[in-house]
């Protein structure tokens, strides 16, 4: 079996116990890797009522077979557990050297159970595993837990994940780190860790990564690396994805002011354009990656001179126009005190954002806030906020720290109308009014709130559906991107190169090539459907129904007025036929539970099928 | 007179650390994938430094006057040749080197070097690297081109 190592390290924390594992090739031909070996994982091994923050929850980390090879933006990996954001299926993937690392170091994946009796990390170094004391790093932030664990060992080339103290405080929003700017960000991945003291997981491979083809695969990736280098990723090149802030606030879906607009009246001052212009440092890119969208802002002057972040649409987006702010130092401060205190800059943004709507209308008083005058547009109140969130310091940070659906349980007084959250998880940086296929896929998402899942958005802004209205069609839409992303994730390769490839069939011409399996473009997409029932299977045994597929109230409720949009809203009548449709395309029932026909179809467990 | 030596040369301002430079490496010397065992090697300096270093050929090679055995020798071209049979892979060349451009092979258990791809017409990585930030130059036309660009950059002040 190629593209594979063949091999998982099992590791229970509260015994220290650790075995290799095969992995099995009929596993890997059904659920591909990346997301599909995380949904199967979890839908084994973690049995209904489980409690997301004890030792039961299962955590893993797998690659998939791409991983340490030369197919464009390959080196990433995912982590997966039950989510205590959530309730349902957590997960998140990463770039950086992990998994390429992991790949090297003789194993696809890592899957942890228990607690750890005290701080610890785990140590893995060419097919040996080591559980090593991480009292010393206890409380640290992510980029000192990395340089110290490579200074322990003597050995730069570790590449670490890791929690900061976020994760150790065990907030909902906290996330895991690696390579300095890359993350685990969303579903509150970082909060399993903590709950299972582990603190970091350090690899260190040095070994060969075997394709089925290397000869077909290096003049097909030569082929490849120049399409990288064309139009199909043109602006993530040039300005990185903040690209779109200017180009979503003409579209008027760019929100502000915790979403209530799609417009932003000083979106130039934080375009893309302007960050390339004034405060990005260096363009840098990930092991494999021939696009480099990673690009680093240096704060060159102001209370916060030299302050580092790589700034991406989604963090500069939430915790910028949304929250008012349009100062990219202030903005470029909240990230990278994300980054090291280990917090997802989405979840961060859209609680921020709440808390400072909640305050403006008064439900929030200086007070809670610990005297921060937290009106939206005040940047220095963003960054202490910030902080105080990260680290769950004072009334506002109790109030705020696993973010604002919880935050707004606390608080009451009708203030969940305005927690822009799905699943509990908080709302990406794309308007719901304005751009209605996305929002039905985001809401329909599996994770929560997630515009990872089926690129539903890109119908919206091609302009190729009315993005004001919805009917039965749109499910047919996002039932086809799932299926479709499902395999970019499992793979796992990077989104940005989906322009590249021709047609499905150069995707499953990728896992001929590394994997040697005869794999057609239809037997791919079935696959991805496999996958995404599986993941859904497990959110049905946390009791997913139709009541959580729908986005936040304001989306039906309140009219939005802005430069662009003369008073959109979601019908909500619309909305349930296009839910239907979508259920329909999927073959699922009316609460969105799939068929029994269905998942013997997909060979998955029908036990919970209907 | 001998030709000038050509080095790999990388523009720090171009590189991404992407490391393809040392995936492709591993491919065209060893026939796999394993980039511990690149001839190139990037180097990150945290937050928004990187270069792709190898062999410089340098003039008076540290790495040749370290070798207890004698198993290292210039070639032509100015690359190094490591002698498989008299190498013992002590690794004093490695240390040695100002550039960490030389790196031992744990399974064969010998020291390999870059060889500048002697039997193609430019190193494979710098022909492949997609950022364009390696180049396969002499020392002199570094010097040149950094000379040009400085007086282009007065004229234009100027005119």
């Amino acid at each position: 079996m190629k593209g594979y190592a063949g091999k998982f390290l099992r590791v229970n924390l509260s015994t220290g116990e650790m075995k290799t594992e095969s992995l099995s090739e009929e596993w890997a031909r059904k659920f591909l890797g990346g997301y599909g070996f995380v949904a199967s994982t979890l839908y084994n091994e973690i049995p209904e009522g489980t409690d997301p923050l004890s030792p039961e929850n299962v955590l893993c980390l797998w690659t998939g077979p791409v991983a340490g090879t030369i197919i464009p933006v390959s080196s990433k990996y995912i982590m997966g557990a039950l989510s205590p954001a959530t309730g349902f299926i957590g997960f998140g993937i990463a770039s950086g050297g992990v998994g390429s690392e992991l790949k090297a170091a003789g194993f696809d994946g890592i899957v942890i159970s228990g607690k750890a009796p005290s701080p610890s990390y785990l140590y893995i170094q060419n097919g040996h595993a080591e559980l090593r004391d991480a009292s010393n790093l206890w409380g640290k932030s992510t980029w000192d837990t990395e340089e110290m664990i490579r200074e322990e060992l003597s050995d730069d080339e570790i590449r670490v994940s890791s929690i900061g103290p976020a994760g150790e405080l065990l907030s909902c929003l906290a996330n895991v780190t690696n390579d300095r700017n890359r993350q685990v960000g969303r579903s509150g991945m970082g909060a399993v860790m903590g709950s299972k003291n582990l603190k970091a997981i350090a690899i260190r491979g040095t070994g060969d990564v075997e394709v089925a083809n290397l000869d077909e695969l290096l003049e097909f990736c030569k082929d490849l690396y120049k399409r990288c280098r064309g139009p199909a990723t043109e602006k993530y090149r040039v300005y990185g994805t903040p690209a779109n802030v200017l180009v979503h606030n003409r579209l008027g879906c760019l929100p502000s002011y915790n979403f209530q607009k799609g417009t932003f009246e000083q979106a130039e001052a934080v375009s893309g354009e302007t960050m390339l212009a004034t405060m990005v440092k260096k363009i840098v890119a990930c092991p494999a990656c021939p696009i480099a969208c990673d690009h680093i802002n240096v704060v060159k002057e102001g209370p916060w001179t030299g302050t580092v972040a790589s700034m991406d649409y989604e963090s500069l987006e939430l915790l910028g126009p949304n929250c008012g702010v349009a100062d990219l130092n202030a903005i470029t401060k909240a990230v990278e005190l994300c980054d090291k205190l280990g917090v997802d800059t989405i979840s961060a943004g859209v609680t921020i954002s709440w808390a400072m709507e909640a305050y403006e209308k008064g439900l929030l008083t200086k007070d809670d806030c610990d005297g921060l005058d937290l009106r939206f547009g005040n940047g220095e109140a963003l960054v202490e906020a910030v902080e105080r969130l990260c680290l769950r310091e004072g009334k506002l940070g109790q109030l705020i720290a696993d973010g604002c659906a919880r935050a707004a349980e606390k608080l009451g007084k009708d203030s969940y109308k305005f927690a822009m959250v799905n699943k509990k998880l908080e709302w990406g940086a794309y308007s719901l009014r304005s751009l209605q296929t996305a929002t039905l896929g985001f809401a329909t998402s599996v994770r929560g709130a997630c515009y990872l899942r089926s690129g539903s958005y890109q119908v919206d802004v091609k302009g190729t559906v009315d993005r004001y209205h919805l009917d039965k069609s749109r499910g047919k839409i996002v039932y086809d991107g799932e299926n479709l992303y499902a395999i970019i994730d499992s793979l796992i390769i990077c989104k940005f190169t989906r322009g590249i490839y021709k047609d499905n069939d150069e995707l499953a011409k990728v896992i001929r090539l590394v994997t040697g399996f005869d794999v057609s473009a239809k037997e791919m997409i079935k696959t991805g459907e496999r996958i995404h029932n599986q993941a859904k299977l497990f959110n049905v045994r946390f009791g997913a129904r139709r009541e959580h597929d729908y986005p936040p109230p304001r989306a039906f409720e309140e009219r939005m007025y802005d430069d662009v949009n003369d008073g959109a809203i979601i019908l909500k009548e619309e909305y349930d036929e296009a839910l239907s449709g979508y259920y329909k395309a999927r073959r699922w029932n009316k609460e969105g539970i799939p068929t029994k026909a269905l998942l013997e179809e997909l060979d998955l467990d029908t036990s919970l099928g209907v | 007179m001998m030709e000038a030596k050509r080095i790999i040369v990388c523009d720090t301002d171009k590189c991404t650390g992407c490391e393809i430079c040392e995936y492709i490496c591993s491919i065209i010397k060893d026939k796999k994938i394993n980039w511990s065992k690149s001839r190139i090697r990037h180097i990150r300096i945290e937050p928004t430094f990187d270069i792709a270093l190898s062999c410089r050929k340098c003039e008076n090679p540290l790495c040749i006057k370290a070798c207890p055995r004698d198993a290292i020798s210039e070639q032509p071209d100015g690359s190094i040749k490591i002698d498989k049979d008299k190498c013992n892979g002590c690794g004093w060349c490695i240390e040695a080197c100002n550039f960490g451009a030389l790196k031992l092979d744990w399974d064969k258990k010998v020291v390999f070097a870059c060889d500048f791809c002697s039997d193609l017409d430019q190193p494979k990585c710098v022909e492949i690297c997609p950022f364009e930030a390696l180049e396969f130059t002499t020392l002199d036309q570094v010097g040149h081109e950094a000379g040009k660009k400085a007086f282009k950059r007065i004229i234009e002040e100027l005119s």
